[in-house]
């Protein structure tokens, strides 16, 4: 009997997903043919919340745009800020943001190793792993009084300084994490099942990586040398020496390779920052209504790259905020990957890239099912075709609107 | 060199650990000093400006007046994202974020906390 095609909806709510997120693979036996991915699902409206709310209330409300890069979202998001309004944060302000942004860095690549055992059932790497994530979510407890959402940044700088009794716990904390991650790359590089599991999955060649746009580890792992804090330095990375990691396996191998290395750069660098710290003011004094402007940032999350626009009017409150998601670059990247590759693969190439969908979910795109068009409605336009076609559904908002109104006049 | 197993031995020696993990609720780790948790309300410092209120990202804090130069600060634990931001804020140090972090409920009513001596009801002082 010839096989033939099978279209499996895997999600939006699936036990393979961390998030909720809903793909559409197109199967021939056990190999996937096709791949769509059907973001939307998570969509918060982050981006038009923040044009209601003032640049101090945003600051926390971009922050939790991402759970474990949420730091990255919230200085990329000031950075841009403080462009528009000409803030020339302290340098140790900015010591002390590099130093957040790369303890982040460590936080969500030992998560990922995690993550990634326990996708291919190698649950003991993500005992192992998590427990030493402990280690360093206590130093960023330590240092910013939250685990997760730092609350760090703020315009114009930052709102903790960095006491010199904190400095030796630090550097103790770090020696104990190279110890244990330098015993990851042993386990990465010489532990047989994990190579031969990830060999060889979710191939990108160097030409797609750059075709697609691949950001981050993804990018990296095939050989792309791209990194914003090399490229295009921002806070201090340019006074930094670190070596951005490449690799040439091209598979979900070399990016376990490329984030354990990375992981190993981080704690070089966490040891420098402290070392090159210099003392003075950490915060200067920013207006609470920032001048008319626009600006993009540019940020490498632990994810990849993160860009922020913010457009500003001169009020307390910004006009527009676009937030593009390292995952955003990748997703569509995850659909090439998958390409030929075997549905069994999917939950650990999917999660190769470090999926995070409700970072994602910012875009609405309407196609219309009639003419196939994808013209974007203006908001009066939007709601006189909502009307028309629930009232086409027989629902009519006259009658709702007059009962609406004799109930507020009878109160 | 490639083989397999390469965590064995180091899962059998953690075998003869203690664990990673604490018996939390009985045995309690103690956070950090500057720990972002339930707020603390220094009632004679308040003036009533409501900065707090103004700056708060999910509007969890509520100044109201209780008497002649005398405010409560009225706050939705369930609202509130433990950013301190009101701490910042504030320009008389009224309020003070503390380390205490066990703050769940059963009953959704009894998130809503007031601080600060309130004349009209009980002078029980909530401020701890």
């Amino acid at each position: 009997m010839p096989e033939r095609e099978v279209k499996l909806t895997i999600g939006p709510q699936h036990p393979m997903l961390k998030e909720p997120e809903s793909f559409l693979l197109t199967l021939r036996g056990e190999k996937i043919t096709d791949m769509t991915v059907r973001l939307g699902y998570n969509h918060r409206g982050i981006e038009k919340a923040c044009e209601g709310r003032t640049y101090i209330q945003d600051m926390y409300l971009v922050e939790r745009v991402c759970g474990i890069c949420s730091h990255s979202h919230s200085t990329c998001f000031i950075q841009a800020v403080e462009e528009i309004a000409g803030l020339q944060v302290p340098k140790r302000g900015l010591y002390i943001r590099t130093l957040i942004s790369e303890l982040e860095r460590i936080h969500s690549h030992l998560l990922w190793l995690g993550v990634a055992g326990h996708e291919i059932g190698f649950d003991t790497l993500l005992m192992y792993t998590w427990r030493d994530r402990e280690l360093v979510m206590d130093i960023l407890a330590l240092l910013t009084g939250n685990r997760v959402n730092y609350g760090m940044n703020t315009i114009g700088g930052v709102r903790r300084d960095i006491t010199a009794e904190q400095i030796p716990q630090i550097l103790s904390t770090i020696d104990t994490l190279e110890e244990r991650t330098k015993y990851y790359v042993q386990v990465g590089t010489q532990e047989i099942t994990l190579r031969e599991r990830l060999s060889g999955v979710g191939k990108l060649s160097k030409e797609d990586a750059i075709h697609l746009g691949a950001v981050g580890p993804t990018a990296r792992a095939s050989g792309v040398n791209r990194d914003v804090r090399h490229d295009d330095p921002y806070a201090v990375y340019g006074e930094l020496s670190f070596n951005v990691i490449t690799d040439d396996h091209s598979d979900v191998y070399g990016r376990t390779l490329v984030r354990l290395g990375e992981l190993m750069e981080a704690y070089k660098l966490v040891r420098q920052i402290l070392k090159q710290m210099p003392e003075g003011p950490i915060v200067v004094k920013a207006p609470r209504k920032i001048p008319a402007g626009q600006a993009i940032s540019r940020y490498e999350a632990p994810r990849g790259e993160d860009v922020h626009y913010v457009k500003a009017n001169g009020s307390d409150k910004p006009e527009r905020v676009k937030v593009r998601a390292p995952t955003l670059a990748n997703v569509q990247v995850v659909a090439h990957m998958l390409k030929d590759g075997y549905l069994a693969d999917t939950p650990i190439v999917i999660a190769a890239i470090d999926p995070c969908f409700s970072c994602t979910d910012r875009a609405i795109a309407t196609t219309n099912i009639d003419n196939g068009r994808t013209d974007r409605m203006d908001w009066p336009t939007l709601r006189t075709y909502g009307i028309d076609w629930y009232s086409k559904q027989g629902i009519d908002f006259a009658e709702l609107n007059r009962k609406l109104r004799t109930m507020r006049e009878s109160n | 060199m490639f083989r397999p197993g390469k965590m064995t031995s180091q899962v059998l020696r953690s075998l003869f650990k203690k664990p990673a993990t604490s018996m939390y609720p009985f045995v309690k780790k103690p956070m950090p000093k500057d720990f972002r948790g339930k707020l603390r309300f220094y009632q004679e410092r308040c003036i009533g400006c409501k900065m707090c209120m103004r700056d708060c990202p999910s509007g969890a804090i509520t100044i109201r007046p209780v008497g002649e130069k005398k405010f409560v600060a009225e706050i939705d634990l369930a609202k509130c994202l433990y950013c301190a931001q009101c701490v910042d804020t504030c320009p008389k140090k009224a309020l003070e974020a503390t380390p205490d972090f066990e703050l769940a409920q059963l009953e959704h009513g009894k998130l809503k906390i007031v601080l600060g001596e309130d004349a009209g009801k009980d002078t029980k002082t909530e401020t701890k």
